[in-house]
């Protein structure tokens, strides 16, 4: 098909639109870079080498060890990852294979609205009954990195559970039901050629499941204690790095500022490395990545 | 799809596995009704018409949420505002007015799923520098809405991608042997056809922007007052739930049946988002 | 056109955005005038009070409140973000230059632990002990025998800048197992548990002790923690709850400065329990 003078013009003006929404990425990177030169520049290895974290206004009056807090990212990520990830193949497999077909359809909708669910939703819940609940019975002050894990847990188990679902659902039926023929059993079916056959998407979810848990702030500053330490146990208090920012954004200045956009890029540059993480699993995995992250 | 009849055969693996498939179900089950019927039960017990037509008093331990919704809904017409005629110009360029594969839709396609992976409190920060100081537009409804309205961008972009390369190509063919250019076709056969999908889009994005919390923190403020101009700084009923539930002793009755009412919003869109992927489908299928 | 048909909702919200626009437009008609403070959470409550009053007696004048910390509400007076910041501490040598500070009322800063903790009254060598980690449990200082949950405030609050100070111990000395925000949060944190003690404006805690709020102020070198106490000048930790504004000041917001140091705004000072100016 030609494109007429008409269709010329407007195909500029989408363009233009296309580069637009493109160059956002770009200008989020450019202010985030930007914002964060200062801190970057008088600091450098301080924000590594520094024992703690009591940021001020000047550099020099200040410390401005980052290094207990990406280490309560990382470990409140993997935490939840580790919970939330079996679970939420499980959940997949149950909807697939296990589930009849009225309690699968009522299920998967049920999986919707979990995922539908605000964050600081589950924060308050995590607020209100968890953090009171864990004090109790096992440790107080109850607000903790054990808190968070559980929480960030529920909250990233239905992207798990959806996405993964997908990609089983990709798996063709002629082989499973060829398998079934053959005799084998439910499970024998599922590890010997399901599971493998979908591993692509299983590890897309897993993927945008760390994606989803770095990033998650509101349920996070609502349930960890935010102290600011390497936690000695699970049920000490832990502070990441989105509720880092979340904290003590609406007051900082100078130099403290920028830190904190240091650790806004370090997010960014997270999500880039997981999103191309994804970009690859796929590529090498055409038939069963590709389902996965349009979800 | 589920309910797939594979044979359930015996052995003591195959049995345990059931189980514990089963066990997740359940336990899933048993967290979501957990919550749900918390926020349930301990919001209905505050909710009421005149919780909906007032205004929060002793920081919202009393009065109730008028002004909050007329901001939230504010910051939601300046993110759709915003983003759909973006969202729509580039999933047009990405569906009628580019070949899949192409350098520069695979380059569009790229940053979107990078922009999709970008936590809201990055945004915040983003819109914090970028609107509020850079373009000092300060702790406003502008500054939030539009923050917004780059979060939602992606989400927006490919469900409206979908929608249109969810047209037969038919229409297309169609359109052009009767001589009708391709913007003329995309305007007058093309966008009434994906409609439906559009809505389904669009849904899924008020959604997001209903829910979201961290990215307005620094960029549309805490003010609960009723704002008076798209400069005001206005407080989303997600941040009067966490103000409610952190900072306001005694807070909590108020804060469960917020919950409820934004729980409540999102559960109609949602419905409405089912309804609408329903109508899609069966149109886009021939089915009625 | 048939889109627009299908997009109810859009039009809902566009319909709604539209009315809060035209109210904005009357607003303008009216030379709408707006006065943004923002700063410290101690004072923002009492200011958006005071706020409102000023509001009713000035038609077409708005008031806007913000909270971000004293720091945060000197800085931005300073560089002009805001046209009046708040402070609840003593301005630093190194923020004094180009801006003027204008006492509104005077609050002092007390310890708080839950109604229910039988211990009515610590030593500030216990205290210090409980902020250093070398207390770690109620009944070292004649309590339950429960672990304390020592909840500390924010870097750059102005209360944990007093306390250290009144101490002499570092912000890196500090062990402490949560941390607080702003005032309402570390007031909630200790009523919803039994073991936590926490440091707070006087004001705003005897404020919340009043309307019921299980917590109990420690006194302080035996001194009651109070409205009364800091009052008479007998409470050790006071200090003054400040308006900061740039050294030249437009009238309108004079009048506003004027109008929250006069007799006319005592009442709602004492509302808040913080102590009106003596004139």
């Amino acid at each position: 098909m030609s494109l007429s003078s008409v269709d010329g013009r407007v195909l500029w003006l989408l363009r233009l639109m296309g580069a637009a929404s493109c160059a956002l990425v770009v200008l989020i990177l450019f202010f985030l870079i930007s914002d964060s030169i200062p801190a970057l520049r008088e600091l450098g290895p301080r924000l590594v080498h520094d024992e703690s974290w009591h940021p001020r206004e000047l550099a020099a009056n200040g410390t401005y060890g980052m290094l207990p807090i990406v280490i309560g990212s990382l470990t409140v990520t993997l935490g939840a990852i580790a919970l939330a990830a079996p679970l939420g193949l499980g959940s997949a497999i149950f909807c697939q294979f296990y589930a009849p077909r009225p309690v699968a359809t009522v299920y998967r909708r049920l999986v919707e609205l979990l995922a539908g669910i605000p964050s600081v939703v589950y924060g308050f819940w995590g607020l209100a009954i968890l953090a009171p609940l864990i004090a109790e019975v096992l440790r107080p002050p109850g607000h903790s990195m054990f808190a968070g894990i559980l929480v960030v847990a529920v909250m990233i188990l239905p992207t798990i559970a959806l996405i993964s679902e997908s990609a089983l659902a990709a798996v063709p039926r002629a082989t499973v039901m060829g398998a079934a023929a053959l005799g084998m059993g439910r499970w024998s079916i599922l590890r010997s050629i399901v599971l493998p056959s979908a591993r692509g998407g299983i590890l897309t979810a897993t993927i945008l499941g760390v994606a989803r848990a770095v990033g998650e702030t509101m349920a996070v500053v609502m349930v960890c204690g935010n102290i600011v330490k390497v936690p000695g146990s699970v049920f000490d208090s832990v502070r990441t790095l989105t509720a880092n920012i979340a904290l003590e954004m609406g007051y900082s200045l100078g130099t403290h500022r920028s830190a904190l956009f240091v650790s806004g890029l370090l997010l960014l540059l997270t999500a880039i490395g997981l999103t191309l993480l994804v970009a690859w699993v796929e590529r090498r995995d055409p038939l069963n990545g590709g389902g996965g992250t349009r979800g | 799809m589920s309910g797939l009849s594979l044979p359930t055969s015996s052995g003591t693996e195959e049995r345990l596995v059931t189980t514990s498939i089963w066990t997740i179900a359940l336990l899933v089950c048993g967290v979501f009704l957990w919550i749900v019927s918390d926020v349930v039960l301990n919001g209905l017990a505050g909710l009421s018409i005149s919780y909906l037509v007032e205004a929060p008093a002793q920081g919202g331990r009393a009065g109730g949420i008028l002004p909050i919704l007329v901001s939230t809904l504010s910051i939601l017409a300046v993110a759709l505002i915003a983003a759909i005629p973006l969202g729509l110009g580039t999933a047009i360029l990405l569906a009628e007015f580019t070949r899949r594969g192409g350098t520069f839709p695979t380059v569009v396609a790229r940053s979107l799923d990078v922009l999709a992976a970008v936590p809201s409190i990055v945004f915040g920060l983003f819109g914090n520098a970028f609107f509020c100081v850079w373009l000092g537009l300060g702790y406003s409804i502008l500054a939030g809405g539009l923050t917004l309205a780059c979060m939602v961008l992606p989400i927006l972009i490919r469900s409206l991608e979908a929608a249109f390369r969810a047209i037969p190509d038919e229409y297309r063919l169609a359109a052009a042997a009767l001589g009708m250019s391709r913007t003329r076709t995309t305007l007058s056969v093309l966008l009434p056809q994906a409609a439906p999908g559009l809505v389904v889009g669009l849904v899924l994005g008020v959604g997001r922007v209903l829910a979201e919390t961290a990215a307005l923190l620094f960029t549309s403020g805490y003010v609960d007052r009723m704002p008076e101009s798209w400069l005001d700084s206005g407080r989303s009923l997600s941040i009067h739930i966490f103000d409610l539930a952190m900072n306001v002793p005694g807070g909590e009755p108020n804060a469960y049946t917020s919950a409820l009412v934004l729980i409540v919003m999102l559960l109609l869109i949602n419905g409405a988002a089912a309804w609408g992927a329903d109508r899609w489908v069966r149109r886009a299928t021939g089915t009625s | 056109m048939r889109l627009l048909h299908s997009l109810p909702l859009l039009l809902a919200t566009a319909l709604l955005s539209g009315c809060t626009g035209g109210s904005a437009a009357d607003g303008e008609g009216n030379q709408r005038q707006t006065i943004r403070l923002a700063g410290s959470s101690t004072l923002a409550p009492l200011a958006i009070e005071i706020g409102k009053r000023f509001e009713e007696r000035n038609p077409g004048v708005r008031i806007e409140v913000q909270t971000g910390g004293s720091s945060r509400g000197i800085a931005d007076a300073r560089t002009g973000a805001v046209e009046c910041g708040m402070s609840s501490r003593d301005l630093k040598d190194s923020e004094k230059d180009g801006v003027r500070a204008w006492t509104v009322a005077m609050d002092g800063v007390c310890f708080l632990v839950h109604a229910s903790n039988p211990v009515r009254e610590l030593s500030e060598e216990q205290l210090r002990g409980i902020y250093t980690g070398r207390i770690t449990r109620w009944s070292e200082v004649g309590g339950r025998d429960a672990e304390i949950i020592c909840i500390n405030r924010a870097d750059g609050r102005s209360e944990l800048e007093l306390v250290t100070k009144h101490f002499g111990i570092d912000p890196r000395e500090i062990d402490a197992d949560l941390i607080a925000g702003e005032n309402q949060q570390g007031i909630k944190m200790v009523a919803s548990d039994e073991n936590a003690i926490t440091y707070m404006s006087v004001g705003a805690s005897e404020y919340e002790a009043r309307n019921g709020t299980p917590i109990h102020l420690l006194p302080l070198r035996g001194v009651e923690a109070s409205v009364a106490t800091v009052a008479g000048g007998t409470y050790p930790l006071s200090r003054p709850l400040l308006y900061v504004t740039s050294d030249e000041v437009a009238e309108l917001i004079s009048r506003f400065i004027e109008y929250s140091r006069s007799a006319e705004v005592d009442d709602l000072v004492k509302a808040f329990s913080y102590v009106p100016l003596q004139r």
